[in-house]
């Protein structure tokens, strides 16, 4: 599968590492379809490619939106390029959310750091078929006030009464008036019948440890969590073993995964 | 309002001791109330309390010298605040606040301590549950100190 060219219509910077950028299919014109938690590997011509999450809503595909952290060589070259240029996009890739079959059902997302940006298209689609859902929480941590990711989003979703959202940070100074603390501890503050909900978590994997024993502590099991994982890509169609995760690539059989599918691999280190 | 005895029978820290003890431990407890931005205690003053919070949030701070006041924790309805009465020198580590009116149940560490002074059972329950605070404690410490989302 060969890149397919995207020009950068829109470029918004979200904290001081990171930014999102909206793209548009040079060549097609009916937008892009993707489900919540797929990837499309992001090419920069002459530096390389990288798996990155669509972060956009997966009922308005007109643009196709990434956020990413810029932590290394692709993702530096990717921070670097302008308004107009072009970039090369190849997927969309890799399982979904299990948004139809959280249907019913309340919802408890927990997201740290970047993580929230593979979660949003979830969310969204929950917004969109609020009626279909119980009752639904969106807890988000990140490193310190200034690192919080689309703070306009938080704050709209904050100013419904029918969602439950949290935001806690590791450390902020005198000037912060929210919650200071990890966010595993926001679980059990949030409302749900642990035998009637489906969690879906994505964040650091350190992260998503405790948070996964603090949602095991508040009744859930392993089937009724789903995680988000990580590792360095090349084909991306399941070909080169690049993204091997044990018995798993994450690239096909992931990158989302139903908690007791990888269970024993997480709790081995560097799989 | 529900009675204090009433108030420590359905939380989960004093979940399994005997109505007895919970007798014992609301007989040194009284309901507090703090407005937005009052200090519930200062770093470095004597410790003779600790708090059940039932409504509102405090803040844990502490003093970073050149680098400001640092939040390091918030506390929040249902959460246990305070062990610095257990521990000698009994002496407040850190400084509390409240960020939102906030209501508890204070618990007072000298009453506390004196009926512990008669009761070994009630000292080692006592004991028991804090020692599980603070190991709760230590790890959320310990995984906001690995720095997660850090690079
Ligand atoms: C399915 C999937 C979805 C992702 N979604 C997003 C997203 O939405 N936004 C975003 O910013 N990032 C996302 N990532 C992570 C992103 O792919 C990496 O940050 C990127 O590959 C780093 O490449 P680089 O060339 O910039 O860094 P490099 O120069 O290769 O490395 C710099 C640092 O990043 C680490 N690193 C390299 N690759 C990865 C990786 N795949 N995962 C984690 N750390 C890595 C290295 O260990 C090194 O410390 C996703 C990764 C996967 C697998
Ligand atoms: S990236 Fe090649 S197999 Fe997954």
């Amino acid at each position: 599968m060969i890149p397919q060219q995207f020009r950068i219509q829109k470029l918004k910077s979200e904290t001081y590492d990171t930014f999102t950028m909206e793209l548009v299919s040079e060549k097609k014109k009916d937008g892009f379809s993707f489900l919540p938690g797929q990837f499309n590997m992001l090419y920069v011509f002459g530096v390389g490619e990288v798996p990155i999450s669509i972060s956009g809503d997966p009922t308005k595909q007109e643009n196709l939106m990434h956020t990413i952290r810029d932590v290394g060589s692709v993702t530096g070259a990717l921070r670097k390029l302008e308004e107009g240029d072009s970039v090369g996009v190849r997927g969309p890739f890799g399982s979904a959310w299990p948004v139809e079959a959280a249907e019913g059902k309340d919802v408890v997302i927990v997201t740290g750091g970047i993580g929230l940006a593979p979660l949003r298209p979830a969310f969204y689609h929950i917004l969109a078929n609020r009626k279909k859902y119980g009752k639904v929480a969106i807890l988000y941590g990140a490193r310190t006030p200034e690192d919080i990711l689309y703070p306009e989003d938080l704050q709209e979703w904050r100013s419904k009464f029918d969602l439950q959202v949290r935001v806690t940070v590791d450390r902020a100074g005198k000037d912060w008036h929210g919650t200071v603390g990890v966010v595993p501890s926001l679980i059990s503050k949030v409302r749900f019948d642990p035998k009637n909900t489906l969690a879906m978590v994505c964040g650091p994997e350190i992260m998503m440890r405790f948070t996964v024993q603090e949602l095991e502590k508040c009744g859930l099991m392993t089937e009724q969590i789903y995680v988000s994982m990580e590792r360095n890509m090349k084909c991306a169609i399941g070909f080169c073993g690049h993204c091997q995760y044990g018995p798993k690539f994450i690239c096909k059989d992931g990158p989302v995964f139903r908690f007791d599918e990888i269970e024993e691999l997480f709790a081995v280190r560097e799989v | 309002m529900k009675d204090i005895k009433a108030l420590l029978t359905e939380h989960a820290f004093f979940r399994n001791l005997k109505e007895k003890q919970i007798e014992t431990i609301a007989g040194c407890g009284k309901n507090v109330h703090f407005s937005k931005g009052d200090v519930v205690f200062r770093q470095g003053e004597e410790a003779n309390a600790f708090y059940i919070v039932k409504k509102g949030a405090v803040s844990i701070e502490v003093d970073g010298a050149e680098r400001g006041t640092i939040i390091i924790q918030t506390v929040e309805a249902g959460d246990i605040l305070g062990w610095s009465w257990l521990i000698p020198p009994h002496e407040w580590r850190f400084t509390a606040n409240a960020v939102e009116e906030t209501s508890a149940v204070a618990l007072d560490g000298r009453c506390l301590r004196g009926k512990c002074g008669g009761d070994d059972a009630l000292a080692h329950t006592l004991l028991e549950k804090f020692a599980g605070v603070l190991a709760q404690r230590l790890e959320k410490t310990r995984m906001q100190l690995l720095d997660v989302y850090g690079k």
